[in-house]
């Protein structure tokens, strides 16, 4: 086996609505495959389709060398899925949903404890392992979720966005876990997600995709070289005293290609050009604007989103802001300075 | 895949299903109270004799003459005697009438003014029942009642006027009198009452119900919540998923059906005259007859509440179509037909001569083959189509 997944013009249509249209993407053996897009995209057809959950309108697919059609059985027996609910039995303890799936996969009994045990310590549940799933906390439940999809050790582990709606802490953790599991099981891992640190953090390659297509597929450095070359100027920016008609003028300048307002005084300017930079400052100084806080950003997966599409993706996934700010020690470098 | 593998998997499917009943509190208490309240429904709610206690009836006498005074004596003699009615005066079939309207009286009794006088001169002497129809079945039961009770009255004016005339004792007036008589020797030991009728087809649907409304809620929940998705993507037959969610609401209908065949027999005194195992063998096989029909409506339905509704909408008629509560030879033609088109018909049928009257496999077998043949045929089409539908 070669290539973990392969797919020629897989195509999945709903009624009229084209959910997965014509995609081709060769994932490698042992790598990370981020596939990245707004909601509604088409990341979860995607996946459910390769899952052989779902039954493509055209097209074919192989996962783990296996057709996905004709050979579903085979394909089952070596993948992994944490799907975006997540799949697991409220009244049943942990231990006890690993019981139940580990003998949906057939794994030996001593065995199967064994990766019980093991699986349990690597996401620091051993404690909570006789308590039913109910009582745990969303963080918690995601840990279970994932080290479900591991006991039978699949050769390729489909993620289909694992920290959505996680707190900070599980968040990092879980991101450090799958790049563990890909490090040391040399799994294949899939993962969707509309973050793009986490696609820039995790991922080998990244798929742009956007209404069912594949729009861009890259290594994340490439893919921000792309825009690199164009002298585009990410700002964060803040005025104490910002007012609609600066946001206006703003919004007017031929120059400033996007500008999201985070908050009362918090503005996210993208500008191109050359003298991208000192529009921004100069527009906002000419009306009586004070500038608090100014931090310039390396052009991130999301520019290229924009760049690429000619669309916000922000926009669309606005609570998700936080998240992209929040990056922390893993987040892209920051250039930060403080103006007079 | 083999046999061993599938019958593996979806045991451990059922595992999980019924601890999760288990440890679902609302739904084990519902689990209980659905058949006591359906048994506790039926017992009381359908009119038996027993109905009919007390009840206030009024006697009109119009007939001053002594034959009449002592009728009516006698009447209201037999009738405190029986307690089945309680006699309240009146003035005539119009207060009569009046007081029935009024909901006082259930019926009345009228003994005419020329009672006595026809009885004198030798002549038949007329007695009428006023009857209320707009309630039917208690003026049925009235009805009966005050014939048995009058004729038993005349029956004792002509063996007295008999014996007396012929100078013969009482019995041989008796057989001069009424000359045939009528014995009933039922086949079911005991007196067995509607409720023994009713018991078997109850059980019989508490299992359906639970297998029918069960099955979809259990596959279609599970849909819903995402949590099919780990079984439909594990290595394991898709047969073994509908066989796991099968035996976990086969468990959980036996159990309810079990709890109306205790409470028939604790509280409402139905006896089992046949095979226990064999009624339990039969409550299985009614269980599997249904399982088709829940996966295919499953498959179709869209979401939990459309498999619902889909559901309730094919239970109402199987309940009363099916002589749970009726007898089938009571209905009209076409909806017989009909009623012998449905699985709950022969499961109920098969139950109730096994439960009442001890009947053994050779009797049920047309039963048997009907409801095994269903369950194949209907689970045949069921599969591929549940298949396809989990993969739109
Ligand atoms: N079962 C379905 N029936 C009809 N439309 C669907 C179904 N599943 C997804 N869609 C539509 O397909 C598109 C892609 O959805 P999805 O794959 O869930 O996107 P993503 O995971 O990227 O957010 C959306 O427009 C969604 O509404
Ligand atoms: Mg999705």
């Amino acid at each position: 086996m070669v290539e973990a997944i392969v797919t020629r013009n897989l195509t999945k249509k709903f009624k009229d609505l084209v959910a997965v249209d014509h995609v081709n993407i060769d994932v490698k053996k042992g790598e990370i495959f981020g596939l990245l897009g707004p909601n509604g995209a088409g990341k979860t057809t995607l996946i459910r389709m390769l899952c052989t959950l779902l039954a493509p309108t055209e097209g074919t697919a192989k996962v783990a060398g296996y057709d996905i059609i004709k050979e579903d059985g085979k394909v089952r027996e070596h993948i992994g899925l944490v799907s975006e609910k997540m799949i697991m039995y409220d009244r049943l303890t942990a231990v006890e949903n690993l019981k139940l799936f580990g003998k949906l996969y057939n794994i030996p009994k001593d065995t199967l404890e064994k990766r019980t045990h093991k699986l349990l310590k690597l996401v620091h549940m051993e404690k909570w392992a006789k308590s039913q799933i109910g009582t745990y906390s969303t963080g918690m439940k995601q840990r279970i979720n994932i080290i479900r999809a591991l006991l039978s050790v699949p050769d390729v582990l489909f993620m289909d966005e694992p920290t959505l709606g996680l707190d900070p802490q599980s968040t990092t953790e879980i991101r450090e876990f799958i790049k563990r599991i890909n490090i040391e099981n040399e799994t294949s891992i899939i993962l969707t997600t509309h973050m793009m640190v986490e696609a820039d953090m995790l991922c080998d390659r990244v798929g742009i995709i956007d209404r069912g297509k594949i729009v861009a597929l890259d290594t994340p450095r490439s893919l921000k070289r792309i825009i690199g070359g164009e002298d585009v100027a990410s700002v964060d920016i803040e005025i104490p005293n910002l007012t609609n008609e600066m946001l206006e003028a703003l919004r007017n300048q031929p120059t400033i290609v996007s500008v999201v307002r985070e908050n009362e005084t918090h503005l996210l300017i993208r500008a191109k050009g050359e003298d991208a930079f000192d529009d921004i400052i100069d527009t906002i100084r000419a009306r009586n604007g004070k500038i608090a806080f100014v931090k310039s950003l390396e052009p991130s997966l999301e520019d290229v989103f924009l760049h690429i599409t000619g669309r916000e993706m922000r926009a669309e996934v606005s609570s998700k802001v936080k998240s992209f700010q929040g990056g922390g020690r893993h987040g892209p470098p920051a250039l930060s300075r403080r103006v007079r | 895949m083999g046999a061993g593998d599938t019958l593996r998997h979806s045991l451990w499917i059922a595992w999980k299903d019924l601890l999760d009943l288990w440890r679902n509190r609302m739904a084990m208490v519902m689990l209980i109270l659905m058949p006591l309240f359906m048994m506790v429904m039926v017992g009381y709610i359908f009119p038996t004799e027993s109905a009919l206690e007390n009840a206030d009836v009024g006697l009109a006498n119009e007939d001053d003459g002594p034959l009449g005074i002592a009728f009516a004596q006698n009447l209201t003699y037999v009738s405190e005697e029986s307690g089945l009615m309680s006699l309240k005066d009146s003035t005539g079939f119009d207060d009569i009438k009046q007081r029935i309207r009024d909901g006082e009286l259930a019926g009345g009794v009228v003994i005419p003014s020329n009672f006595s006088s026809n009885l004198e001169s030798g002549t038949q002497a007329v007695v009428e029942i006023v009857s209320d129809q707009s309630n039917p079945q208690i003026s049925l039961l009235l009805q009966g009642i005050l014939t048995k009770v009058i004729e038993q009255m005349g029956t004792w004016r002509a063996i007295a006027n008999v014996s007396f005339q012929l100078g013969v004792n009482s019995s041989e007036a008796l057989a001069i009198v009424k000359p045939y008589t009528v014995e009933t020797r039922g086949i079911v030991p005991g007196n067995p009452s509607y409720f023994d009728f009713v018991a078997p087809g109850i059980m019989a649907m508490t299992v359906m119900m639970s297998v029918m409304t069960g099955l979809p809620h259990a596959i279609s929940y599970e849909k819903e919540f995402g949590t099919l998705d780990g079984m439909m993507v594990a290595p394991i037959g898709r047969l073994s998923i509908i066989l796991g969610k099968t035996i976990a609401q086969t468990s959980r209908g036996l159990i309810q059906g079990l709890i109306v065949l205790g409470l028939a027999v604790l509280i409402f005194g139905v006896t089992i005259q046949g095979n226990f195992l064999l009624l339990l063998f039969l409550l299985i096989l009614g269980v599997l007859s249904f399982v088709g029909l829940g996966i295919l409506i499953t498959s179709v339905a869209r979401d939990e509440q459309t498999a619902s509704m889909a559901m309730m909408t094919l239970m109402f008629p199987m309940m009363f179509l099916s002589g749970v509560f009726f007898p089938i030879q009571q209905m009209p033609v076409f909806m017989q037909y009909i009623a012998w088109s449905l699985p709950l018909t022969y499961a109920t049928s098969a139950l109730r001569k096994v439960m009442i009257l001890g009947a053994d496999v050779q009797s049920i077998s047309t039963e048997l083959i009907v409801l095994i043949t269903f369950g194949i045929v209907l689970l045949a089409v069921a599969v591929p189509i549940f298949k396809k539908a989990m993969k739109k």
